[in-house]
């Protein structure tokens, strides 16, 4: 009975547990069934797909950045070029504790505080998975220091990278411009110009001056390479390569030679220079004194140096030559004079007698000249040679603002010359509805008086000088100025000239011109207020100068300009071309604080013109402003 | 002479079922040498050396009779306990968990004892118990279960503990747990899945989210799943072929010889390839069957059945984890993946399993 029982349950435990098995097997079917079905989904109906996201895993499109064309003189010389250097990369988000690890790598090779401060700076500017240079050009000893270590800094990377250099350094540093790190604001340009891809692996742009203007020419397009890379971003091999296109060479119109000449001979002054060809607008000489070496800023301006750039009173980075706008001052005086002629408001002939102020009717106010005894009898001739004030005091009260404002614009006063580079400004040259829009204001006729020499709301820009200047050189008709000469094109290495603009009527009449033209050649000869600055050239020269108020005189007060702080002191103006007869270089300078136009700017252009004209190079250089002319203006 | 040889090594072999794994295991280290980079024999080798010992340890297990493993099944139980307990109170922390005991000459993880052990000790107990199953026996068998899975939740590994739980839960399972019972733990389990989420570690929680949503964090928790599936998927019928997996060879896999091979398989030989491993598990499964439904005794049938339906687990997880239809969890795919600890516990069992079948004449007569 018990055995029969125990028989029993063993029989009916075998079958349970055959039946379970069973139950397990079909279950185990249904699984493997389950895995099949979802096999079949991924490997036979979305293969594609899948083949599809594998491809892009394991093939990357690298950009290959172009070279950069590079900036030359007119004669060739080297204004901007690149060279090859290793540096030292660190994408921060990739380094746990960044200011540890580049404490560990100054054991290793030399970190300095500068690097430092500019590494964190570009930090803040930068998201962080982005690769940022803490060393640049390194040195083979010191690659292969850091190579051997590798392995202790993780996030860093050698890199062998293109870099840009200025091997003039200061020179010419405001036309050439430079690059800098692509920032926020450069992304946005870049992205509304549909530029993105072409602009894919490129981390500098250009900023200023040529480089900014010019950076499509110089950019050259972006080639690609298609790599097949590890899990880790690493490249295994080259499956396609795109070549990249070099960005084209830029000639410009600047001869180095005569640009250093101009440079140096503003000495210690700071202030502005502009030299033009007036028979093709091609500037020669483009001086903005203090300069700044733009090969800071290649990798990222350190904030030490930005700081003493940006903080120092004497605005280095401000380009004057463009964006300077001073009261023209008495280098206006020829242009009203034309104006007169033309309204036929003054004949030649006609003369004032100068008792040495101006009165308007019923107004006590004295408009005083700048000779306290006045010049006596005066004619336009004399007005000009002499630089009368009071002549023209009267002269702009009878033209009236609109009369005068009409006429400068005809030589660019008030408006952009249509330079080549960026950040011009526009100077002013002033009108009722001006002034009725900026200041809510009617217009007094004591405005126009200032305005006949140069003062008041009357402002210009040294460009605009040297372009009015280049236009009376160039028989009255209007000059164009820019930077750019020619652009080799890199695929073909020809050279493109730039297009000469269409042929303009002059905008005065040749028998005033002349009139105009020769009391500027007798403002360089004995008697005239740039007597000095040419005696004994061998060459013509017309010229005029002037003198441009900082702060306005109280009524009555003595003018002594020893007293007056440096920085009050009047800047100095002086515009000229030569030779006379066949004008090769037209020029406006401008010296701050340096006084009156004849003894400071006038000897700077002399030195311009001995250089172009003769080819010579001053000796020994007489400290600017030094021992005061007579002639005063 | 050589056939005395042979006759001597594979008396108490079982023929179809080692013809079966070592097709499998043959298939394996070549994977193995594809998924380790294809240029170097080192794993192959490294892995072939594990199977030289995990062989051996088969072809002893598979003369121990039985009846003396049914006897060791306790003492072997009772050790492992011992020695999660000790895990629990002095193991050393690697990764983050509490898994490895010092034994001052080697260190263990004795989970991977209980793997074996708890089935054994299960089957052993139904057998001394085989005059009719009361629920009492039931219940005292889910406290000989639940213990070390407990003890192994603590560490924590949520792999290995469902993997032991499992293989208990078959033997109880097979042993002929009434379906009303059954009925009510699925229930009750259900019922505590919210208390359960509860208790996950972050990155437990973390891993089912993944699954249900990898493009989440693709580069996160999301990339193991996202990658191996695109490898798998991007295999195509025919597959890439050996050695040229983009996804495998250039690194986008990631544990590609170990918990991932399957991608790198899957993506080398395709469909047809997947086809084959599981009909090879397919044929080792079915073969284990036919032992456990042959077997003689109760220990005999349950230990079987069990060991079967864990290697089927084993396969079903990862098989499943890897095409991304079930959450990540360390688990090899069984005789394919690199590593020596898995074979060895693999082919221990297979050789507990060859033992069954060869041993169970002399007992039936």
């Amino acid at each position: 009975m018990i055995v029969g029982q125990a028989l029993r349950d063993r029989d009916r435990e075998l079958t349970v547990f055959r039946s379970r098995l069973m139950l397990a097997g079909l279950l185990i079917i249904i699984a493997f069934a389950l895995l099949l079905a979802r096999f079949t989904w991924l490997q036979v109906v979305q293969r594609d797909y899948y083949h599809t996201l594998a491809e892009a895993n394991r093939i990357s499109v690298v950009p290959v950045v172009p070279n950069r064309g590079l900036i030359l003189d007119r004669n060739g010389a080297v204004l901007a070029a690149n060279y090859s250097a290793y540096t030292l990369e660190i994408t921060p988000s990739k380094v746990a504790n960044v200011d540890r690890a580049i404490d560990e790598l100054g054991t290793l090779i030399e970190v300095s505080a500068r690097d430092r401060r500019r590494f964190r700076k570009l930090q803040e500017e930068s998201k962080n998975f982005e690769s940022l240079p803490i060393r640049t050009r390194l040195t083979e000893e010191e690659v292969a220091r850091f190579a051997v270590n590798r392995f202790r800094f993780p996030g860093f990377e050698i890199k062998a990278r293109p870099f840009r250099s200025y091997p003039q350094g200061e020179v010419a540093s405001h036309a050439i411009g430079y690059i800098g790190r692509i920032n926020d604001a450069d992304v946005k340009r870049i992205e509304t110009q549909g530029l993105n891809a072409n602009y894919k692996g490129t981390d500098h742009i250009g900023k200023l001056g040529i480089e900014g203007s010019y950076e499509k020419e110089l950019h050259g397009v972006t080639g690609s390479e298609q790599v097949e890379i590890d899990a880790g971003g690493r490249a295994i091999r080259s499956l396609a390569r795109s070549e990249p296109l070099s960005g084209n060479n830029l000639v410009i119109t600047l001869d180095l030679k005569l640009q250093k000449v101009a440079e140096e001979a503003f000495q210690d002054y700071r202030g502005a220079l502009v030299a033009i060809d007036p028979r093709t607008g091609e500037i020669l000489a483009l001086v903005s004194k203090p300069g700044f070496d733009p090969n800071l800023f290649v990798d990222g301006i350190d904030p030490q140096n930005w700081d003493a750039l940006n903080n120092s009173p004497d605005k280095p980075l401000n380009n004057r030559a463009l964006r300077g706008q001073y009261p023209p001052g008495s280098t206006i005086k020829p242009f009203m004079a034309l104006a007169a002629l033309d309204l036929k408001k003054r004949s030649p002939e006609f003369s004032i007698s100068d008792p040495g102020y101006f009165t308007l009717p019923n107004v006590a106010h004295r408009y005083r000249d700048w000779k306290k005894d006045g010049h006596g009898m005066v004619n336009m001739h004399k007005s000009i040679v002499i630089s009368c004030d009071t002549y023209y005091y009267g002269l702009a009260t009878e033209l009236g603002i609109d009369a005068i404002h009409r006429h400068l614009v005809k030589f660019n006063f008030g408006s952009r010359t249509g330079v080549d580079i960026d950040g011009e400004l526009t100077g002013n040259a002033p009108s009722t509805e001006w002034k009725q829009e900026r200041f809510k204001q009617r217009w007094f006729t004591g405005d126009t008086v200032s305005v006949g020499i140069g003062q008041g709301y009357l402002l210009a820009t040294p460009l605009q000088l040297a372009v009015a200047t280049a236009t009376l050189a160039n028989d009255g008709v209007p000059v164009h100025p820019h930077l750019l000469r020619s652009v080799q094109d890199s695929r073909t290495q020809e050279m493109r000239p730039v297009e000469a603009s269409a042929l303009e009527a002059a905008v005065v009449k040749p028998e005033h011109l002349a009139l105009i033209r020769s009391a500027m050649v007798d403002v360089a000869r004995p008697g005239g207020t740039a007597a000095r600055v040419g005696a004994n050239a061998g060459y013509a020269m017309a010229a005029k100068t002037g003198t441009a108020q900082v702060i306005a005189m109280k009524q009555g007060e003595k003018y002594d300009e020893k007293r007056v702080k440096e920085a009050n002191r009047d800047h100095a103006l002086f515009i000229a071309f030569a030779p006379a007869d066949d004008p090769k270089l037209a020029m406006a300078v401008l010296v701050e604080n340096g006084g009156h136009g004849g003894s400071t700017a006038g000897p700077i252009a002399r030195e311009v013109f001995d250089y172009y004209l003769l080819g010579k190079v001053p000796a020994k250089r007489p400290k600017l402003g030094e021992d005061e002319p007579e002639e005063h203006d | 002479m050589i056939s005395r040889i042979f006759d001597f090594l594979s008396r108490r072999i079982d023929g179809p079922l080692m013809a079966a794994l070592a097709l499998t295991i043959a298939l394996g280290i070549v994977v193995v040498y594809s998924a380790s980079g294809g240029s170097s024999l080192e794993r192959a080798v490294g892995q072939g050396r594990n199977l030289a010992v995990a062989l051996l340890a088969l072809w002893i297990f598979a003369h121990i009779h039985p009846q003396l493993l049914m006897r060791l099944a306790l003492p072997v139980y009772v050790v492992g306990l011992g020695l999660l307990i000790g895990v629990a109170l002095f193991g050393e922390i690697r990764n983050g968990a509490r898994r490895w005991l010092s034994l001052g000459f080697t260190t263990v993880q004795p989970s991977e004892v209980m793997k074996i052990a708890v089935p054994l000790v299960l089957a052993w107990y139904f057998h001394r118990r085989e005059e009719g199953l009361r629920m009492r026996d039931f219940a005292l068998a889910a406290v000989l279960l639940v213990l070390p899975v407990a003890l192994i939740v603590r560490q924590p590994d949520l792999g290995t503990a469902l993997l032991v739980f499992a293989s208990g839960f078959f033997v109880i399972f097979l042993a002929g747990l009434s379906w009303r019972v059954l009925g009510a733990m699925v229930f009750a389990g259900a019922a505590s899945l919210p208390f359960l989420w509860s208790v996950l570690h972050p990155y437990q929680r973390q891993r089912i989210l993944t699954l249900l949503n990898p493009m989440e964090d693709p580069l996160g928790s999301g990339y193991h799943i996202i990658q191996s599936t695109i490898a798998i998927g991007s295999g195509g019928i025919l597959g890439k072929g050996w050695l040229n997996g983009t996804q495998a060879q250039l690194d986008f896999v990631p544990e590609r010889s170990t918990d991932f091979i399957l991608a790198v398989f899957g993506e080398e030989f395709g469909l047809v390839g997947n086809l084959l491993l599981i009909a090879l598990y397919v044929l080792i499964i079915a073969r284990g069957f036919m032992i456990a439904a042959s077997a003689s005794t109760v220990f005999s049938r349950l230990a079987a059945g069990a060991i079967t339906l864990t290697f089927f687990t084993y396969a079903f997880v990862n098989m499943g984890m890897v095409s991304g239809i079930l959450p990540v969890v360390g688990v090899p795919l069984p005789l394919i993946s690199y590593g020596g600890t898995a074979l060895l516990s693999m082919l221990v069992a297979f050789g507990i399993l060859m033992s069954i079948s060869t041993h169970k004449q002399l007992v039936s007569s």
